[in-house]
């Protein structure tokens, strides 16, 4: 096991080094830099040589391989560099951000796996009938209503009919757990609702497969009650795939709720992601990238350990 | 006798061996009506200039946040423009960039795929480590980060939202490719001096069409959506054009104490015509390989 946990864990190594290094190249392909942006699009008249001069104050004149060594070294040192836009640490810039971003995943998917368990549980033991059909409604609902809009509903609803209205800005969830909850939970909703309909699909078809498996019929004939079967024989197995669905999807909503983080007007990663694009903020936008390729990683890391561990016959050759 | 009562059994489900298109739609009533919606919004398309009650960029600031009524069914935005008007030319928008986008990203990803499948080795190794690394961003980041690279507009939209879907389509297209590689015919069709481009396209493309229809139909919904949020970010297509994502744009609040009809029928249009788009592909996957799961 311990050998596994290791071989797996150096894997992650070359993907986020391919992803250092691509992201770098990228960077620098999009047009315009970040003097350019700030100076002259500012419509002021500013002489060349106050251009030359910010480009060296940012390191920007120095050879690429330069530029690319200083940011391949600072990663092994954990420095991600200033940001070229705020001047701040890069990391500091995230740090800022990342506890609302985490939250708001993590809600999201309780949220749907709350929903999409029960109900792909539901729809598969009902297949076929009416309860299953509801369901896959739901679900296809679910894919098709952009979370944005769906969000944009909420507060439609909850200030037009309740005459409420969320609070705006962040509380850290220790520092006042209610008015943190009465602020996230709103997203935490819209893209949850969103997220289950995938996993509640992944749900019923896995149950479904295990349903059909032969030791459930033995369970069945030698008498088992139903939830026993139900919980100890079919859902444990059913899950590998729903926790693999479900983690991908956590992984994704800490940088990829870009839009949901605008109509709810959170200040969190997504949002500082499409602001440092703007800004051609290239150290910024190198770290954050970084970061979601991180999680990324780590999630797909982790739920790899929790499929060897529920399951003893993974072993890595 | 015998052999009457035989004749009797067999024509019957003979003749029941309908159109494949046929039976699709018995079987699958649902997609049927995914088919239907998506045709009347190409309907609407087309024919938006003469069945839109409004010039869908016209400003009209003595009308400016009216309320749905009979003038303006769907009531009027922040410049006096038809809501109604904007949602139907909207459908244009949406199904060029979708159909576009989910076209090129669908072949595109799928021609990767199958040439990564055939040729193995080194270049199947470089390919999927670059997929692997494309894999690992939500496919909204990719696609920013493309049009932050190719500038905003319908074309470039296409663009960007394609090349983001062509990981996705390689990915399962390579799978099912890696199968058919290693069939007895890929072999014989070498043997007989077949060249690569000929076997890739003659041999192997064919025998992968059916996870590429179901890909491609599954990132039909993804483009719209996918549209939809990158206008309401401000980097898709741009005003006036009309756009549902662009309708959606600002903070839920302002919608919520100014005109809640400006939110309500756009976001309304991209649901029903992601469901329409979505159940028709759940159906088309059903028929065609059941063993995907996307």
């Amino acid at each position: 096991m311990t050998r596994y946990v290791l071989t797996r864990f150096l894997l992650i190594l070359p993907t986020l080094l391919t992803v250092a290094v691509l992201i770098f190249i990228l960077v620098r392909i999009v047009p315009g830099d970040i003097v350019e942006l700030r100076l002259v699009s500012g419509g002021s008249f500013v002489t060349p040589g106050v251009i030359e001069a910010e480009r060296e104050r940012l390191g920007l004149n120095k050879p690429l391989w330069d530029q690319f060594m200083e940011w391949m070294m600072g990663i092994f040192r954990l420095d991600l560099g200033l940001s070229m836009w705020s001047g701040n640490p890069v990391i500091q810039e995230i740090a800022i951000r990342l506890p609302l971003s985490l939250q708001l995943a993590v809600m999201a998917s309780l949220i749907a796996t709350a929903i999409a368990i029960p109900l792909g549980t539901l729809a598969a033991l009902h297949r076929g009938r009416w309860i299953d059909q509801v369901v896959q409604v739901i679900s296809v609902a679910g894919l098709a209503v952009p979370s944005f809009w769906l969000g944009i509903l909420i507060i439609l609803v909850l200030l037009g009919v309740f005459g409420y209205l969320p609070p705006l800005t962040f509380t850290p969830l220790l520092e006042n757990p209610r008015a943190n909850l009465a602020q996230l939970i709103w997203p935490a909703l819209a893209v949850g609702y969103r997220y289950s309909a995938v996993t509640t699909r992944m749900t019923r078809s896995a149950l479904l497969e295990v349903l059909r498996e032969d030791y459930v019929r033995t369970a069945w004939a030698k008498g088992l009650a139903r939830h026993v079967i139900l919980r100890r024989h079919a859902l444990r197995n059913a899950l590998l795939p729903v926790v693999t669905v479900i983690g991908l999807e956590f992984a994704f909503l800490i940088g990829g709720l870009v839009v949901t983080e605008q109509v709810f007007n959170l200040n969190g990663v997504g949002k500082l992601i499409v602001e440092a694009i703007g800004q051609r903020d290239y150290t910024l936008i190198q770290g954050l990238m970084l970061l979601v390729a991180l999680g990324y990683v780590l999630v797909n890391f982790l739920v790899d350990l929790l499929y060897a561990w529920l399951d003893p016959r993974i072993t890595y050759q | 006798m015998v052999e009457h009562a035989l004749v009797e059994r067999v024509a019957p489900a003979a003749r029941r061996r309908s159109h494949p298109v046929a039976r699709f739609f018995r079987r699958h009533p649902l997609g049927a009506a995914g088919l239907f919606l998506i045709f009347v919004l190409l309907g609407l398309a087309l024919l938006a200039p003469w069945i839109a009650p409004y010039d869908p960029v016209a400003n009209d600031f003595g009308a400016m946040f009216r309320p749905p009524s009979f003038r303006h069914w769907s009531g009027t935005d922040a410049y006096g423009r038809d809501v109604l008007s904007r949602v139907i030319f909207g459908a244009r928008t949406a199904l060029v960039i979708g159909f576009g986008a989910s076209l090129i990203g669908a072949t595109l990803g799928a021609v990767v795929g199958v040439v990564s499948a055939y040729f193995g080795g080194k270049t199947d190794l470089l390919v999927q480590r670059l997929v692997d690394v494309m894999l690992s961003f939500p496919i909204i980041i990719v696609a920013l980060a493309i049009v932050s690279i190719i500038g905003t507009g319908t074309d470039k939209l296409i663009v960007a939202i394609a090349l983001s879907f062509v990981p996705r389509v390689e990915r399962v297209v390579r799978g099912s490719a890696l199968g058919v590689r290693a069939m007895t015919y890929i072999e014989a069709a070498q043997v007989i001096g077949a060249g690569s481009w000929r076997i890739i396209f003659r041999h192997m493309a064919p025998n992968v069409v059916a996870p590429y229809l179901v890909m491609l139909t599954a990132s039909l919904g993804q483009a719209i959506l996918l549209e939809a949020s990158l206008s309401f970010l401000g980097l898709g297509v741009s005003e006036p054009t009309a756009a549902w994502g662009l309708m959606l744009r600002g903070a839920a609040v302002d919608f919520a104490t100014r005109a809640p009809w400006m939110a309500i029928f756009p976001g309304l249009a991209i649901t029903l015509t992601v469901l329409a788009v979505n159940v028709l592909g759940d159906s088309l996957r059903d028929a065609l390989d059941p063993r995907l799961r996307t």
